[in-house]
């Protein structure tokens, strides 16, 4: 390869040039430079305005701030006048092109993929659009019968005249809980998953088409009733909210740890009912803490309203200040 | 059954790679699967048979790789094997861990013809 001189340093970089000059090599692919040579490279490409930036990590700047501005906003920078950066990598993972080991006919592709990096790349895609939309979602997730759509009816019908309110529904079948958030005056929009036991990011993608829901708002992802599976398919929300309500057991967050790991907010439910119930709240605390140390908790009941006002407020903090 | 999900991504991932490697099939797999990823590898099992049904898996050798489950803890910095969500640190017993290995979901190998 043009300018690699082996042994010349005992360090080596790797560099990604995005653009290359077509005499030197292929465009696009993995190029190892010496310590020396990539100085040199750099300034050959500065000279013709072609940008350098890290293959591995991304970094571009030697002293890692990010400026953002509009087009002729002016900044003092340093960014403005990049210098080389030279860090060492350890061995990498980002394999642009098979390295295939052939036996007869066989032929081995290392692909080291990520089985969930479809939806996750959609579901970064989807929080990008809501965090410029100034859009608060969040995913709630409980067990069937945990209270979420009374939940939701009562806040939307409290709370819709303070902040525009969006739902997406998620069942296996029927459109019930949709019908029920209609009538609260919510835009609604109802995802049925057939045999499907969660939501994806995909269906969550094309809802919010149908939805367009207005910039500062906030918008409910009402998952499917499962303590498991939607616990590994990120939506592209803000906030994952646990619904658990009084009448289930205390130890649900250990019987089921992944999706209280995965939450940042537990909601405990039906607490109008304790008074009749061995439920508690201690223990379920205690339980979901071992699971996750960054869990809040609000207790409340959506059939009385109490404890409703610290939901709402939490909310409330969590939307931007309108601009 | 999230299972389900999961192999039908794992058999759009090997479709791909079959496909851009000009080759028709695949006759082996191998997939690194973390213990803390949520994954139930019977549940999986039962959802390849019917998964892979007419797609460049169906003929193929699956070879799983476990990754055990590592985390650190963030009061006394011990390292320690984390074999579920809510194992305290063996050392301090606290519960305020940092999963440093054990969340793998990976499709890291392809053999194709």
């Amino acid at each position: 390869m043009a300018g690699y001189q082996p042994g010349f340093f005992l360090s080596e970089y790797v560099w990604r040039l995005p653009a290359f000059p077509e005499d030197l090599s292929v465009p696009g692919g993995f190029y190892l430079l010496t310590l020396d040579t990539s100085r040199k490279f750099k300034q050959s490409l500065e000279e013709l305005n072609y940008n350098i930036m890290c293959g591995i990590c991304g970094c571009g700047q030697e002293d890692g701030t990010v400026t953002i501005k509009k087009v002729g906003e002016h900044t003092s920078s340093p960014a403005d006048a990049p210098v080389a950066h030279m860090h060492k990598h350890g061995h990498h993972h980002h394999h642009h092109r098979h390295h295939g080991n052939e036996i007869g006919n066989e032929k081995v592709l290392q692909i080291e993929q990520d089985i969930l990096g479809k939806n996750n790349l959609l579901a970064e895609r989807n929080r990008g659009y809501f965090e410029a939309k100034n859009i608060l979602t969040l995913n709630l997730v409980s067990s069937p019968g945990s209270g979420k759509t009374a939940l939701l009816e009562r806040t939307l019908t409290e709370l819709k005249d303070e902040i525009p309110c969006y739902v997406i529904e998620g069942d296996q079948q029927t459109s019930n809980d949709a019908s029920r958030i209609a009538a609260t005056g919510a835009e609604v929009v109802q995802i049925n998953t057939g045999k499907g036991c969660h939501l994806e990011a995909d269906m969550v993608n094309t809802a919010v088409k149908k939805l367009s829901p207005s910039e500062n708002s906030l918008l409910f992802i009402e998952n499917v009733g499962n303590l498991v599976c939607p616990a590994m398919f990120d939506l592209g929300e803000a906030v994952r909210v646990v619904i658990i309500s009084v009448t289930e057991g205390e130890d649900k967050p250990i019987k089921y740890p992944d999706m209280f790991h995965s939450s940042q907010l537990c909601i405990i439910n039906k607490i109008d009912l304790l008074p009749y119930v061995s439920f508690d709240i201690e223990k379920v605390k205690e339980y979901a803490g071992q699971v996750s140390h960054i869990t809040e908790f609000i207790e409340l009941s959506a059939t009385t309203g109490e404890g409703m006002d610290q939901w709402y407020d939490w909310l409330r903090a969590r939307v931007r200040p309108q601009r | 059954m999230h299972e389900l999900s999961i192999v039908a991504s794992i058999v759009e991932i090997a479709e791909e790679h079959v496909r851009k490697a000009g080759a028709s099939s695949a006759t082996h797999v191998e997939l690194e699967i973390g213990e803390l990823a949520g994954v139930e590898w019977k549940a999986l099992e039962f959802a390849w048979e019917v998964a892979v049904k007419n797609t460049v898996l169906e003929n193929a050798k699956k070879h799983l790789v476990r990754i055990s489950g590592l985390a650190k803890c963030a009061e006394c910095s011990e390292e320690f094997n984390m074999r579920t969500l809510f194992d305290p640190c063996p050392v301090c017993g606290s519960y305020f861990n940092v999963i440093l290995r054990g969340k793998e979901l990976r499709v890291k190998a392809l053999t194709v013809v």
